[in-house]
């Protein structure tokens, strides 16, 4: 598995994304990490990351600044082509930013940064980051942010829950997110967006390792296919 | 030339940050507030001479990113 992280100024979950994928593939290869400024990417690839943290300080909106960064226009590209792309928390935000998956994340309903760990359902199993899951089960993980509150407009859900693309619901919502949405998928359902962390729940040195699932799932998908 | 871009939640969007500021009001004995809608401006200063032009190249700087469009409104004065 060639895997690449995309890292912003702010960017603060690169490193444990890497590793994530780098374990999930038995180390037989290092995902690359990619500086924002580059305009073109690794070649061969066959995901890529966008890490959580606070691209460009949150200036703006969420995601904004990292959104407009030169290489992400390579990113929308690969994705355009069918490549694989995970964005988690600000991963998430520049995903929804730059166009990549629908709707918006706004400031959490109560107003708090929320940092905690929370129960999650996943909705579906059929994408190649929950196919190591049944539809259904119920996994915890972390959450760390202050606009992680899910909105888009009526059609947008009406398409989201229509065609299976929502990928994780909060049990007990935390942020007001619409539909208790916590992570989506793309039409073609190889781009996810997800605001918990299951990269910061992957060695049982940080209290579990759950959160592997997620990159054994991406793994076994993409060296099947 | 200078220009100021007002960006404000549209309506219908919920806006827990004027809620909150409602709220404040309220306790501070502002009785009679109805609705706070938070929003922000972004001065810009320009080298186009044209108001229209400049106009123009504004509402495009808020297409592509002053603003979220799909839960943003955005209104541009060419001062």
């Amino acid at each position: 598995m060639r895997a690449a992280v995309i890292q912003f100024p702010g960017s603060n979950c690169d490193r444990d994304m890497a590793v994530g994928f780098d374990r999930a593939c038995g180390h037989n290869s290092r995902a690359q990490m990619v500086w924002h400024k580059e305009s073109s990417l690794p070649a061969g690839l066959d995901i890529i990351g966008i890490p959580g943290g606070f691209s460009f300080g949150d200036y703006l909106r969420c995601g904004a600044i990292a959104a407009r960064s030169p290489i992400m226009r390579s990113v929308v590209d690969f994705a355009n082509k069918g490549g694989y792309v995970v964005g988690i928390c600000n991963g998430f935000q520049v995903l929804t930013e730059s166009g990549l998956l629908p709707g918006v994340l706004m400031r959490n309903s109560n107003l708090k940064f929320l940092c905690k760990d929370i129960d999650l359902k996943v909705e579906t199993s059929n994408s190649a980051f929950t196919n190591a899951h049944r539809s259904g089960d119920i996994v915890t993980y972390p959450i760390a942010h202050h606009d992680g509150n899910y909105t888009a407009d009526t059609d947008t859900l009406k398409a989201l829950h229509g065609n299976d693309r929502i990928a994780y619901t909060y049990v007990n919502n935390p942020n007001g997110s619409v539909d208790d949405i916590a992570g989506i998928l793309s039409e073609n359902r190889r781009v996810l967006g997800m605001m918990p962390h299951p990269e910061r729940l992957n060695d049982p040195a940080l209290g579990g390792n759950d959160g592997a699932k997620l990159f054994e799932s991406i793994a076994s998908a993409l060296v099947s296919a | 030339m200078k220009a100021r871009v007002h960006v404000t939640l549209k309506n219908g969007v919920l806006d827990p940050q004027g809620a909150a500021v409602k709220h404040s009001l309220g306790t501070l004995g502002f009785d009679g507030v109805e609705r706070v809608r938070q929003g922000k401006t972004i001065e810009l200063d320009l080298s186009e001479t044209d108001a229209a032009k400049a106009e123009a190249q504004v509402k495009d700087m808020c297409e592509k990113l002053l603003a979220n469009t799909v839960i943003e409104d955005y209104s541009v004065e060419i001062l």
